[in-house]
């Protein structure tokens, strides 16, 4: 099977959520409550367990290329789908005790809900803030890259729903190939900030769902340099264990005095 | 169901009251909104998203802290009662030893799956055994730890009433072996858990907290053994040796001084650990130095070991989840900036 991908692109992206709602319908995701947040027209607030993509609106005192904002001061308004990474080395799959949590034939990390005990390891182990448990069910949710579509031969929900090919789908070097393309171009039409976001160099290595974006990854909430918790398990265990040791050489010793 | 009607009215409802607010104090506590001045909240990029935290918190709620500790006890006890068989000494210790480390697995388990999000489900722990997940080798750990310490406990007390034979023997020596290995495994990799994550504060204390859950298992365990009459020199040099590291760990955090640490050292969280580490660490040291030879105050020194490693644990848990919101340290972490 190719393994599949999404590049969302916010240079295109109208914020229409039109994905946010796509996603919940197809899903059948229950809402996650009805608030209104003060940040610009974002009222999904971040992802979470019932909330698999989520339409960021970025206002900031900040020109966007040779953009006019017709405002005093320099001003930028951007919108950007975030969604799970699936992670090539994801944190959650590799927390996951039960297996639960599966890497799929299309490359895709996947949260089996029937496998799920809700013991809540994932969460703390997604270096993005992904993945979170409901309330109701207890279990732990997350993007399931559309998995039962895929399987059907569909394109997920959200990328389907775009209206303006801000959410794209397909194979993942293809789509690794078409954003670096956009960076190029939107680059040469002076957004020289545009970069592609895909931590390839760090221990996540890469994701599945990468971005073109303009500025840093901090200013959408994507960790600079995302670690998948795993490389500690070596200095974790060599100190806990050496500890551990130590104890029962003190237990001995304590005998003799 | 809610319909259209009703949640168009809740809505509305809460833009009402969120304008009140507004209004009044001129900023809107919950949201962050300030409509005095800019009608259009600004995200700076050094803060993040709308300075919005990026990880989630943790989920675990207080039984998860009680089963660090209640491991921790169990592990260590089943060490003491070992190496105590095993040097041939006090044999009402290690009876009580081993009944201690047979308690705390027995109060582990309930802990551990009232947890869960779907407890009916906690057999799909034993499903699969992944040595790179603390959580699936804690659950098999515990697993095999109960069933060592509740074999060498059946052994231990079937001896005591005067049926022996060698099996029977041989079984409760293997079981007491076993159990001290896998006590040892249980009484550590709970700070493996905490260190193998994405928050900043545990993951950035992966050598600290190994060492601190493992002193504060021993003097617990130790401590558990002397209030209920076992005041040997045994027990007072574990428990000092206990104390003596967790002063030592306690000066470290306060002295190190990094961002990271912020959690553990401000804030209300920051005075828990505070408190803990007085509690387990200076506090019985001192009075284990001066007062050595008097039973009540040891007994004294032990309670506070007892009820600092319970709130440490607690609060450990509870810097995760301020560690999280706190973007910033992570975005400077990661730009090895700090
Ligand atoms: S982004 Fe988080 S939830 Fe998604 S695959 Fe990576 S670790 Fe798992």
């Amino acid at each position: 099977m190719p393994i599949s991908a999404f590049l969302t692109d916010p240079s295109v992206c109208i914020g229409c959520k039109a994905c946010e709602v796509a996603c919940k319908e197809w899903n059948q995701i229950p809402d996650d409550g009805f608030e209104w947040y003060g940040q610009s027209y974002d009222n999904t607030h971040a992802l979470g367990a019932s909330t698999w993509r989520h339409v960021l609106f970025l206002e900031q005192k900040q020109p966007m290329g040779s953009q006019l904002a017709g405002t005093d001061e320099p001003f930028r308004w951007q919108f950007l789908s975030d969604v799970c990474k699936h992670c090539a080395n994801a944190g959650c799959l590799e927390a996951c005790p039960t297996g639960a949590i599966v890497r799929t034939e299309i490359g895709s990390v996947y949260v089996q809900p029937d496998v799920c005990n809700g013991c809540g390891y994932c969460i703390v182990s997604c270096p993005f803030g992904v993945i979170d448990r409901r309330s109701t069910e207890g279990l732990a949710f997350k993007c399931t890259f559309c998995y039962d579509r895929q399987a059907a031969g569909l394109m997920p929900a959200c990328a389907k729903a775009c209206p303006t090919q801000s959410i794209q789908f397909g194979e993942i070097n293809d789509l690794r190939q078409r954003a670096k393309t956009r960076v190029e171009q939107l680059q040469q039409r002076g957004y020289e900030d545009a970069q592609v976001y895909d931590p390839q160099q760090t221990s996540v290595g890469g994701i599945h769902a990468f971005f073109v974006i303009l500025g840093k990854p901090e200013e959408y909430n994507f960790p600079p340099a995302p670690q998948v918790p795993t490389i500690h398990l070596k200095t974790a265990w060599t100190y806990a264990l050496a500890s551990a040791a130590a104890l029962l050489l003190v237990v001995c010793g304590a005998f003799f005095l | 169901m809610k319909n259209i009607d009703q949640l168009e009215r809740a809505t509305e409802a809460r833009l009402d009251a969120l304008r009140d607010e507004a209004a009044r104090n001129g900023q809107v506590q919950t949201a962050g909104i300030k409509p005095s001045g800019s009608p259009l909240p600004q995200s700076r990029a050094e803060e993040g998203y709308y300075g919005n935290p990026l990880l989630k918190p943790p989920v675990w709620t207080w039984q998860v802290p009680l089963y660090f500790f209640a491991g921790g006890v169990a592990g260590a006890a089943a060490n003491i009662a070992f190496v105590a068989h095993a040097l041939g000494r006090d044999p009402s210790l290690v009876r009580m030893a081993l009944w201690i480390a047979l308690s705390g697995a027995v109060a582990s388990a309930p802990l551990l799956i009232a947890d869960l999000g779907r407890p009916s489900r906690f057999l799909n722990m034993l499903r699969v055994f992944k040595l790179r997940s603390p959580m699936s080798v804690g659950a098999w750990t515990l697993a095999v730890f109960s069933s060592a310490v509740g074999l060498a406990v059946v052994c231990q007390e079937t001896v005591l009433r005067g049926y022996t034979n060698d099996v029977l023997l041989a079984l409760r020596w293997v079981a007491e072996a076993a159990g001290a290995l896998t006590g040892l495994v249980l009484l550590s990799y709970t700070s493996v858990l905490l260190a193998v994550s994405a928050i900043p504060v545990w993951s950035e204390n992966r050598q600290l907290l190994p060492l601190h859950f493992v002193a504060s298992a021993l003097g617990a365990s130790a401590g558990i053994l002397e209030l209920l009459g076992f005041l040997n020199p045994a027990t007072n040099g574990m428990a000092f040796v206990a104390a003596a590291v967790e002063t030592c760990l306690a000066v470290s955090i306060e002295m190190r001084g990094r961002p990271v640490d912020a959690p553990v050292r401000e804030g209300r969280v920051g005075w828990l650990i505070r408190a803990a580490g007085t509690l387990t660490g200076p506090l019985p040291l001192l009075l284990r130095i001066f007062f050595a030879r008097t039973f009540g105050v040891r007994r004294v020194a032990s309670v506070c070991f007892i009820l600092g490693g319970l709130l440490s644990r607690y609060a450990w848990i509870a810097a995760g989840r301020v560690s999280a919101r706190d973007s910033k340290i992570l975005f400077d972490l990661q730009r090895g900036k700090t």
